[in-house]
C-alpha cells in the first residue's frame, strides 16, 4: 500500500525545490546569526586591542592589585574600583535578589491570577525609567537619609547597593515570575495532596523546580548592576579608596570609565579601555560561577 | 454508618461556579478493599474523588454542600485539619507526577513535610516505602538520581511510594494506569491488590475490565449522580438501574 509510506511522494523537481528553499532559508539565518556574533566579536576585539597593551606594559598583576590611580604620573592601579564594583554588585544582589524573588513568589503563589496580570507589567514598566532618575531619587532622598541616620557621607556602598537593587527589581522579578509560572501545576498538586502547606510546597518543590530560571534571573539582574553607570556615579561618592565599610564612598569600574573618558588621552585613555577589559572578565567570571553553581546544584545529592 | 465504612458522604453537592457537577452523592466506602468508580467522561468521577481529600478547595470557584466523613469524623470540621486530612487520604494522579528531585527526596518529602527529620529515620521510611511498591531492589543503588529519569511505570510506583511514606489510610487513584502500557498496568493492578490489604483504595477508571478485575465494590456515575453502588459483580452482571446496564454492556455513548 502506497499510503502506508506516510509521506506523500513528491516529483524529483518538487523535492529539489524543497531542498533549495530549505537551503536558502537556512543560509539567510546563518548570515543573520553570524553578523550578530561577529558584531560582538568585533567589539570585544576592539576593547582588548585598545586595553591589553597598556595592561601588559604596567603588568597585569600590578594593574589589578595596585591602589595607585594617578593617570597623570602614569600610575594605573584599579584595585579599589574592582573592589567597589564587587561590593556594590554584591549589595545590590542581596537587596534586589531577595526583594525580587520574594515579590515573584508572592505574585505567583499567593495572588490570584488576575492580580499577577496587572502587577507584573507594572513592575516591568519600572525598567523603562531612565537610570538618571533612579540616581536623582537616590541623591535627594536616600543619601541624606543614610547620612543623618547611619552616619558617613551618605554617598556610599549602601546607597549604591539600594539604588542598584531597586533598579534590578524589574528584571529579577519578571524573569523569576516566568520561571515560577512555568512549574507544572502537577508538582504543586502532588505536594498539596501529601498534606503539605502552600508555603512548604513553594519552598520545597516549586523553588527547587524553577531553580535554573531563578538563577538566570539573578545573573541577568547582576549583569544590570555590574554594568550600571549613571545612577552609581550619582550616589557612590566616587573616591579612589577601597571601601572599608558599607557607609564608605566607592568608585566602580564603570564609573571610572565614564568619569574620565571625557578628558583622557594617550596612556590614560588606554588604561580606561583596560578597565573595560577587566570589567569584561569579571562579568564572564561571575556568569560562569553562577552557571556552574546552578548546574552543580541540580546534580547534587540533595539529601540534606 | 457502620464502623467498617472508612469514608462516607451524605447528599454531597458540588458546583463549579453555576455548573452543578455533583448531585446528592451519598456513598459509603468500606475499609481495606478496592472500590472502583466508573462512568462516562465528564460525569464527575474525578470531582468526587477530589472531594475526599478536599483538593477541590484549591479552586476558588468551587462550592460544596453536604456531609463528608472519614471514620465518622466530619472532613470539614475543625477537629480534622486540612493537612491532616490529606495526610490520611492520599492521592495518586492520572499522570505520574514525581517532583523534580532525587528518588530519595521524593519519598522523603511527605515525612519531612510532616515533621520527620532524623536522617536514619528518613532512610528507613524510604526503604520501607520503596519496598512496599517493589521498587527498593531495583532502585536502592540509584536513590540520588533524578526521579524524572525513571520509566513511566516506575514513576507511578514512586508516586505511590511517596504516598505510602506518610502512612495514609486511604489511597485515591484517578485513572492511575491511563498513562501506562498494558504490562505496566497489570503490574500496578497487582500492586493495588497487595496494598488493599492495608489501605482503603478508591480508584477511578475508564476501563471497565479493570474495575471488574480489581474492585470489590463499584459505583457508577452519570451526569453528576451516583446512579448505582454495590458489589462489583452485581453491578456488572445484574445491575439494578437501566442506565448502569446500558453503560456496562457498552450501549451508552
Ligand atoms: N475546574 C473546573 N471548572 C469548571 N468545570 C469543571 C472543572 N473541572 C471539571 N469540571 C466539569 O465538571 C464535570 C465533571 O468533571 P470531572 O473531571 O469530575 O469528570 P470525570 O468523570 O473525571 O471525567 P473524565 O473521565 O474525562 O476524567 C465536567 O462536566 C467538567 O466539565
Ligand atoms: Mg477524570
Amino acid at each position: 500500500m502506497r499510503a502506508s509510506q506516510g509521506m506523500p511522494k513528491r516529483s524529483p523537481l518538487g523535492a529539489w525545490l524543497d531542498r533549495k528553499q530549505d537551503l536558502f532559508i537556512s543560509s539567510i539565518l546563518l548570515v543573520v546569526a553570524l553578523s550578530a556574533i561577529s558584531g560582538l566579536v568585533v567589539i570585544t576585539a576592539f576593547i582588548f586591542k585598545e586595553g591589553l597593551p597598556i595592561m601588559l606594559q604596567v603588568g597585569v598583576g600590578k594593574f589589578v592589585s595596585s591602589s595607585d590611580w594617578y593617570p597623570a604620573e602614569g600610575h594605573f592601579g584599579i584595585f579599589p574600583m574592582i573592589m567597589g564594583s564587587l561590593a556594590v554588585t554584591a549589595g545590590a544582589l542581596v537587596i534586589g535578589g531577595v526583594l525580587g524573588l520574594g515579590c515573584a513568589v508572592v505574585l505567583t503563589q499567593f495572588c490570584p491570577r488576575w492580580a499577577v496580570s496587572i502587577l507584573k507589567p507594572s513592575i516591568e514598566l519600572l525598567a523603562g525609567i531612565p537610570s538618571v532618575v533612579y540616581g536623582f531619587i537616590g541623591v535627594v532622598i536616600l543619601v541624606p537619609m543614610i547620612r543623618v541616620h547611619l552616619g558617613g557621607p551618605g554617598l556610599s556602598v549602601l546607597a549604591s547597593s539600594i539604588v542598584l537593587g531597586i533598579m534590578m527589581l524589574p528584571t529579577v522579578t519578571s524573569i523569576s515570575v516566568d520561571a515560577l509560572q512555568a512549574v507544572p501545576k502537577a508538582y504543586r498538586d502532588g505536594s498539596i495532596a501529601l498534606g503539605a502547606t502552600h508555603w512548604q510546597t513553594t519552598r520545597m518543590v516549586i523553588l527547587k523546580a524553577s531553580r535554573s530560571g531563578l538563577v538566570a534571573a539573578m545573573i541577568l539582574g547582576m549583569g544590570r548592576a555590574v554594568g550600571e553607570t549613571m545612577a552609581v556615579i550619582m550616589v557612590a561618592g566616587n573616591t579612589l579608596d577601597v571601601p572599608d565599610s558599607i557607609l564608605a564612598p566607592v568608585r566602580t569600574l564603570t564609573s571610572n570609565i565614564a568619569l574620565e573618558m571625557g578628558y583622557a588621552a594617550g596612556d590614560h585613555r588606554k588604561a580606561l579601555f583596560a578597565t573595560g577589559v577587566v570589567l569584561f572578565v569579571i562579568i564572564m567570571i561571575l556568569n560562569t560561577i553562577a552557571l556552574t553553581v546552578s548546574r552543580r546544584r541540580s546534580r547534587r545529592k540533595s539529601g540534606a | 454508618m457502620t464502623a467498617q465504612h472508612k469514608i462516607h458522604s451524605k447528599d454531597l453537592n458540588l458546583w463549579y461556579g453555576d455548573f452543578h457537577a455533583l448531585k446528592d452523592v451519598s456513598i459509603a466506602v468500606r475499609d481495606r478493599m478496592i472500590t472502583a468508580i466508573i462512568g462516562p467522561s465528564g460525569c464527575g468521577k474525578s470531582t468526587l474523588l477530589r472531594c475526599f481529600n478536599r483538593m477541590n478547595d484549591l479552586n476558588a470557584a468551587v462550592r460544596v454542600q453536604g456531609g463528608l466523613f472519614l471514620d465518622g469524623q466530619d472532613c470539614y470540621g475543625a477537629r480534622l485539619p486540612l493537612t491532616q486530612l490529606r495526610k490520611r487520604v492520599g492521592m495518586v494522579f492520572q499522570r505520574p507526577n514525581p517532583f523534580p528531585l532525587s528518588i530519595f527526596d521524593n519519598v522523603a518529602y511527605g515525612p519531612r513535610v510532616h515533621g520527620v527529620t532524623g536522617k536514619d529515620r528518613l532512610a528507613e521510611i524510604v526503604e520501607q516505602s520503596l519496598a512496599s511498591t517493589a521498587l527498593w531492589d531495583v532502585l536502592k543503588d540509584r536513590l540520588w538520581e533524578p526521579a524524572l529519569d525513571l520509566s513511566a511505570e516506575q514513576q507511578q510506583r514512586l508516586c505511590i511510594s511517596r504516598l505510602v511514606a506518610v502512612e495514609p489510610e486511604v489511597l485515591l487513584m484517578d485513572e492511575p494506569c491511563s498513562a501506562l502500557d498494558p504490562i505496566a498496568t497489570e503490574h500496578i493492578e497487582e500492586l493495588m491488590r497487595t496494598l488493599a490489604e492495608k489501605y482503603t483504595i478508591i480508584i477511578v477508571t475508564h476501563n471497565m475490565q479493570q474495575a471488574a478485575r480489581i474492585s470489590k465494590e463499584t459505583g457508577f456515575m452519570l451526569l453528576g449522580e451516583l446512579v448505582e453502588f454495590g458489589q462489583t459483580e452485581q453491578v456488572f452482571t445484574n445491575p439494578r438501574d437501566k442506565r448502569t446496564e446500558d453503560y456496562v454492556t457498552g450501549r451508552y455513548g
